[in-house]
C-alpha cells in the first residue's frame, strides 16, 4: 500500500478523507476546483467522458490501493455505481472497507 | 487500371495452423479462446485469449533464425510460405525487383520487449542479447519475408492498430492495380499475448474476462488473439498467363479517419469507409452479400458498426449477412484483417458464410443478420471486410467471386 493510501485508510476521519480524495481526483480529471464538484453531479455534468472515467478509476485504485470492478462494456452492471459523485464515493468507501478489512 | 486477384493464401492462428484448418474451423464454428498460458498469468485479471497452441518453431526454423525471429515474425513467415507456395511463384529477375511485402502489425516484437524488460528491470541484468532491436522492430516480419523469398520491391510495415492489415492490403492492392508491381505479398501478423501485452490492454477495461460474444446483447468486451494471414495479390493477366489458381478478385477499398476520438468509434467514419469501398469497386450497395465485421465484441464497436452498416446500405442492411469471426480466432489487432479476409474468400469462392459464434441474446442496437452460431451456405458475389481501429482509422476492402 502507498503511504498516502495507508493514511487515508487508517487515519481518523477515514470517510471524510475518502470523500475529499475522490473529489480531488475527479476535479483534477475534470479540470475543475474541488469546490465546484458537487455530490449530486454526474460525470457527464463535470465533463468526464469514457476515457476520463477509466483514468479516474485508475487513480482511485492507486490512491486507495483497491481493485475497482469496472468493465467499460457494461458500466451499469458492476457493483460499482458511477451514476453520481456521491455514488462513486460510497462505492470507494465500501471497497476500502472490504479490501482493507 | 489493372485487375487484381488473389493467387495464394496462408495463415496461422488459434483455430488453424494453415488455411484449410482455419476454413474448416469457420465452417464448424470452432472457438480458439481458452485460458491463457503465459508467465505470471496469476497477476492478470484477464486470463483468456486465443493463443496459437501446439506451436513449435522446431523444424520450421534453424537455430540462427530462432534466435533472430520474434513470434510475430515467425507467424508471418509461416503464413507467407503457405501463400507463396500455393501461388507457385518464384521470385527472380524483373519479378523479384518489382515484388515487395507490405504487412500490417501493431505491437512489434512484444514478446521480445516483455522478456528483455524483465531481464533488465526485474532481474537487474545490465546486458541484453544483441538481437533485441532487430527482433522487436515492427518491420522485422516484412523484412524477413522479403529476405526469405527474394522480394526486392516496395517492402514496409503499416501500423494502424486494429486496421493495420486492411491498410497494408489496401496499399498492396493499389500497387498492383496501378501497374507499379505485378505481384505483392501482403497481410499482417501480431503476437502480443504475453504478460505485458495483456496487462496493457487490461488497463483500458474493454477486455472480456469470459468470452467474445460479438453483437450479442450480453457481450462484455474483446478477447485478444494472435497469428498471421498473408496473401499473394497478383495482376490478373500475369496470373492467367501462368495458369495460376485464382481464389478471388480484389475489387476496391477505402480508408477514412474519424478525426474525433482516440478510442471511441464513429458511425460516420465507418460508414464513409464502407460506402467508399463500394464506390471504389463501382458497385451498388445491393451487390454486397456478406460483410466480415470488425465485430470486436465491445459495447461501443458493435452498436456503432451496426449503425454504420444500416446507414451505408439502407434497406439492404436487413438482407445482407454480417458476421464476426473474432468470436472464434479472437482479435489479432494488427493481423486481424488478414485472417478475416479468409472468411471473405470462403464466402465468395465456396459459398459458405462463417458464423458469429457465442451469440446468445439479440441486441436491438445490432439488429442485423449476424449469421448466429452456425455457418450458412449462400451464394455471395461480393464481400466486404471491415476494420475500424483505435485512433479512428478505418479501412474496408471489397472482394468479388472470380468466375
Amino acid at each position: 500500500m502507498t503511504k498516502s493510501a495507508l493514511k487515508v485508510a487508517q487515519g481518523d476521519g477515514v470517510m471524510t478523507d475518502i470523500k475529499d480524495k475522490v473529489i480531488a481526483i475527479i476535479a483534477e480529471q475534470a479540470v475543475l476546483e474541488p469546490a465546484d464538484v458537487s455530490m449530486d453531479n454526474t460525470l457527464e455534468d463535470v465533463g468526464i467522458d469514457s476515457l476520463g472515467l477509466v483514468e479516474c478509476i485508475f487513480a482511485i485504485e492507486e490512491a486507495f490501493d483497491i481493485q475497482v470492478p469496472f468493465n467499460a462494456n457494461e458500466p451499469n452492471q458492476s457493483d460499482f455505481d458511477i451514476s453520481t459523485i456521491a455514488s462513486i464515493i460510497a462505492g470507494v468507501e465500501k471497497l476500502v472497507a472490504e479490501q482493507h478489512a | 487500371m489493372k485487375r487484381v486477384v488473389i493467387t495464394g493464401a496462408g495463415t496461422i492462428n488459434a483455430i488453424g495452423h494453415n488455411v484449410a484448418e482455419t476454413l474448416e474451423s469457420f465452417r464448424e464454428g470452432r472457438c480458439g479462446i481458452a485460458e491463457l498460458d503465459v508467465r505470471d498469468s496469476e497477476r492478470l485479471s484477464v486470463t483468456i485469449g486465443a493463443q496459437v497452441k501446439n506451436f513449435s518453431s522446431e523444424g520450421l526454423f534453424n537455430r540462427q533464425q530462432m534466435v533472430l525471429y520474434d513470434r510475430f515474425t515467425m507467424f508471418a513467415l509461416i503464413a507467407a510460405r503457405e501463400a507463396i507456395g500455393q501461388s507457385g511463384l518464384e521470385f527472380s529477375g524483373e519479378l523479384a525487383a518489382k515484388t515487395g511485402a507490405v504487412l500490417g502489425n501493431s505491437g512489434g516484437g512484444m514478446t521480445t520487449l516483455d522478456e528483455n524488460y524483465r531481464s533488465v528491470y526485474e532481474d537487474g541484468k545490465n546486458r541484453v542479447h544483441p538481437f533485441v532491436v532487430p527482433k522487436l522492430m515492427n518491420n522485422a516480419a516484412a523484412s524477413h519475408v522479403s529476405m526469405e523469398f527474394n522480394l526486392k520491391g516496395p517492402t514496409f510495415t503499416v501500423s494502424s492498430a486494429c486496421a493495420s492489415s486492411n491498410h497494408a492490403m489496401s496499399q498492396a492492392f493499389q500497387m498492383v492495380r496501378t501497374g507499379m508491381s505485378p505481384v505483392m505479398i501482403t497481410g499482417g501478423s501480431e503476437s502480443m499475448l504475453c504478460f505485458g501485452g495483456v496487462k496493457a490492454w487490461e488497463g483500458l477495461r474493454v477486455m472480456s474476462k469470459d468470452g467474445c460474444r460479438p453483437f450479442s446483447a450480453n457481450r462484455n468486451g474483446m478477447v485478444q488473439g494472435e497469428g498471421a494471414g498473408v496473401f499473394v495479390f497478383e495482376e490478373l493477366e500475369h496470373a492467367q498467363k501462368r495458369g495460376a489458381e485464382i481464389l478471388a478478385e480484389v475489387i476496391g477499398f477505402a480508408m477514412t479517419s474519424d478525426a474525433s476520438d482516440i478510442v471511441m468509434p464513429s458511425k460516420q467514419g465507418a460508414a464513409r469507409a464502407i460506402s467508399g469501398a463500394i464506390q471504389d469497386a463501382r458497385l451498388n450497395p445491393s451487390d454486397v452479400g456478406y460483410i466480415n465485421a470488425h465485430g470486436t465484441g465491445t459495447a461501443a464497436n458493435d452498436k456503432t458498426e451496426s449503425a454504420a452498416v444500416a446507414d451505408a446500405f439502407g434497406r439492404h442492411a436487413d438482407t445482407l449477412m454480417i458476421s464476426s469471426t473474432k468470436s472464434m480466432h479472437g482479435h489479432l489487432i494488427g493481423g486481424t484483417g488478414a485472417v478475416e479476409l479468409l472468411a471473405c474468400i470462403m464466402a465468395v469462392r465456396d459459398g459458405i458464410i462463417a458464423p458469429t459464434i457465442s451469440y446468445e441474446e439479440p441486441d436491438p442496437e445490432c439488429a442485423l443478420d449476424v449469421v448466429p452460431n452456425e455457418a450458412r451456405e449462400a451464394k455471395v458475389e461480393v464481400a466486404l471486410s471491415n476494420a475500424f481501429a483505435f485512433g479512428g482509422l478505418n479501412a474496408v476492402l471489397a472482394l468479388r467471386r472470380f468466375a
